[in-house]
């Protein structure tokens, strides 16, 4: 008897032992659970944007958005190409990500207050800072937006850009004529033929419209001013903590690998590297990768299959002939920071 | 112009040396001075259109080479080089490259078996074994994951095939629900009649987009959380739900054309109601509206491309995306037009096929 009571007792202790020391170190994640189990990550992705996300003539999928979900599924599931898209319209995107039907949302979707509070889902990072303005024909000789007073304006109906654009003109106490037209090649059309003074849409945009769409580049200009602020980043649902946490934590592991100087070319010599910072982001010392329930070369592995921040903008967004700009590193005077993998 | 059918009438007794066509453009286009000078205006607009497309279309088309060499030629000319290299992604869209003879195959047997169904000489019991079996080997192409086909999922189906399911299946299943909706809203019975009418009514009061969108936006959200129903079914079943609604208002129109005494016919002859509708009425009823029916089929056969607002690449969605490219950003003229071509194709047969049944079908009638 007494023997039973004393392995009892053992085996009280061990529990009450174990049962924190789990649950400190991995909180319950369904989302990835599912993804392990089905072996690949369901990815929401756009599908008609180039740059971002756009099948090619083959059929395989490309982009800065379909770059994060390949660097979730190499950090998952060690095997970047894992990835299933699903693509999906501006209307139908929040609720395929509210049902499960997608496990992440990169859609080039701006991060607002009202998005992340109240549509059931957490955004977790921004990889793309993008921000609505204005082009012009040099030939009209306007140098600021706030020189457009009693301009006709063409803008693509239905998304906050014809709202922002109301705005701004309302804030300024200017007229202007909008010219509503649903595809953007029409809206193109419309500017290069003279029915609209100026076009507006996202910087990014205009300025891949400028590089291949205009017969002259130089005969056109991108306005200074920057009208609204559009923080374009992958989103998860809300209540899944620990996958939110490999969401955002995939993203700043791109960026800490180019502040690093990490890239796919080089992240195979930098294994054996004495520096502390890329000890720990190739999993050599930290164990990082256990703490998220992956494994411990999770950074590794989106590096050395999808690359960092800079080999994923240098091949997406690069031949569109959108610079940098504010996406550079903070520490080249851009906007993106992450905090420290450690 | 105008009275052309007239004119032939009268045309016939014209000179004899002239020839039948000569007789007929006198007798239709020059009959009097104001047919002649709208022929002439006609004409001469007729002639620059075919003068500029040819142009257009032909003689300063780029046939071969990269998006480059088509801008050079700054709109003048169609660039048909588009094709060339993107003709395998508007067919076939993001299914796997390298196993895109699937898809490819499942078409010619879609081919088939539209070919198989259209002569009558086939209309036999053996007719719903071929198409059962066109079917089992379509989903194993489209499919795979047996026989050593890599698994292929829904989500990477698209292009020319995705549009042929999509309307074989609308089109196929539609028809036996529309009969069964017009037989219940003509029944005497108040609760299938009441049922029959509310769902006619409330699937034709709405757009089909609304259908669409009630199917992807809002049908996942009442599901229970980790159940999802595959997109390309949810689309696929609001466009046999659609399409069901108004050709049920087809089909009531052809049970309503026909004379009472067919009904009194079948009741005299002791047929029970289901043998009377199975072998008295549905068999003239549907003759009557062949017509009707395959203007349905046809609009529906075009409306499967608003599945392009959920995200589904179908053909049109395909070609939409291909020309996203920004290489070849800005031909989407070039490139619908094509796709317009393929439409045209398929809306054309059976347009022709169903002038071809109904003058069969109706051979009885004709005295």
């Amino acid at each position: 008897m007494k023997t039973l009571a004393s392995i009892f007792a053992t085996a009280v202790a061990a529990v009450a032992l174990a049962v924190p020391a789990h649950a400190q170190q991995l909180a319950p994640s369904p989302t990835i659970d599912a993804i392990k189990a089905r072996g690949f990550v369901q990815c929401g992705a756009n599908g008609t944007v180039a740059g971002f996300g756009l099948p090619n003539a083959q059929g395989v999928w490309s982009g800065l958005d379909v770059d994060v979900c390949r660097a979730v599924a190499a950090a998952v599931l060690g095997d970047a190409s894992k990835v299933r898209y699903t693509a999906l319209t501006a209307q139908q995107r929040f609720t395929a990500l509210q049902s499960g039907e997608v496990d992440l949302l990169v859609r080039n979707t701006t991060w607002t207050l009202s998005r992340d509070v109240s549509l059931g889902l957490t955004f977790t990072g921004v990889n793309f800072y993008d921000g609505q303005g204005f082009i012009v024909k040099k030939s009209a000789g306007i140098k600021s937006a706030k020189e457009l007073d009693g301009a006709t304006i063409c803008v693509q109906p239905g998304t906050t850009t014809e709202l922002n654009l109301a705005d701004y003109f309302r804030a300024n106490k200017l007229k202007f004529t909008p010219v509503v037209i649903e595809r953007l090649e029409e809206n193109i059309a419309a500017y290069l033929a003279g029915r609209c003074d100026s076009f507006t849409t996202d910087v990014s945009g205009l300025a891949s419209i400028r590089a291949s769409n205009v017969p002259v580049p130089a005969d056109h200009v991108i306005l200074p001013e920057v009208i609204s602020k559009e923080p374009l980043g992958p989103s998860v649902r809300k209540g899944d903590q620990r996958w939110a946490d490999v969401v955002r934590w995939t993203f700043y592991a791109m960026l800490d690998a180019e502040e690093l100087g990490l890239t796919s070319a080089n992240i195979d010599s930098m294994l054996s590297s004495t520096n502390p910072a890329i000890q720990r982001f190739v999993g050599a010392t930290g164990g990082f990768g256990a703490m998220m329930g992956l494994d411990n070369k999770w950074s590794y592995n989106i590096i050395k299959q999808v690359g960092n921040y800079a080999e994923s903008y240098q091949r997406n967004i690069v031949p569109l002939g959108i610079e940098r700009g504010v996406n550079r590193l903070w520490t080249q005077g851009g906007l993106m920071y992450n905090p420290p993998i450690r | 112009m105008a009275n052309g059918h007239a004119a032939v009438m009268g045309g016939n007794a014209g000179r004899p040396t002239e020839s039948k066509a000569v007789q007929w453009i006198r007798a239709n286009l020059f009959s009097s001075w104001w047919n002649t000078a709208l022929s002439l205006v006609l004409l001469y607009l007729l002639g620059k259109f075919l003068f500029w497309f040819v142009g257009w279309g032909v003689t300063n088309a780029i046939w071969y080479g990269a998006a480059t060499e088509c801008r050079a030629v700054k709109g003048i000319g169609a660039c048909w080089a588009v094709f060339p290299e993107k003709w395998r992604f508007i067919l076939f869209a993001t299914y796997p490259y390298e196993d895109q003879w699937r898809p490819a195959l499942s078409c010619l047997i879609f081919f088939f078996l539209y070919a198989y169904s259209a002569l009558r000489r086939n209309w036999n019991t053996r007719l719903p074994a071929v198409w059962i079996g066109g079917l089992l080997a379509i989903a194993v192409l489209m499919w795979g994951g047996i026989l050593g086909l890599a698994f292929v999922p829904q989500e990477r189906w698209g292009g020319l095939v995705l549009t042929l399911i999509l309307s074989t299946f609308g089109i196929a299943l539609a028809f036996p629900l529309a009969i069964l909706l017009a037989l219940g809203r003509r029944s005497h019975m108040p609760a299938i009649k009441s049922l029959c009418v509310v769902y006619i009514e409330l699937i034709r009061g709405v757009p089909l987009i609304s259908l669409l969108f009630m199917a992807s936006v809002m049908f996942p959200l009442f599901l229970p959380e980790g159940i999802t129903i595959d997109k390309l079914l949810r689309a696929q079943i609001a466009i046999i739900g659609f399409a069901g609604a108004y050709l049920a208002e087809v089909v009531r129109g052809g049970l309503q054309a026909l004379p009472k005494g067919q009904y009194e016919a079948a009741d005299a002859l002791g047929l029970s109601y289901w043998q009377a509708t199975r072998m008295i009425i549905l068999p003239q009823a549907l003759r009557l509206v062949i017509p009707p029916m395959v203007n349905t089929f046809i609009g529906l056969f075009k409306d499967t491309s608003l599945v392009l607002i959920i995200g589904l690449l179908d053909i049109l969605n395909a070609a939409k995306t291909a020309v996203s490219d920004p290489a070849w950003r800005g031909f989407g003229p070039d490139v619908y037009f094509g796709v317009s071509l393929i439409y045209f194709v398929f809306c054309f047969a059976m347009s022709k096929y169903s002038q071809r049944i109904e003058g069969e079908l109706n051979k009885s009638k004709h005295r």
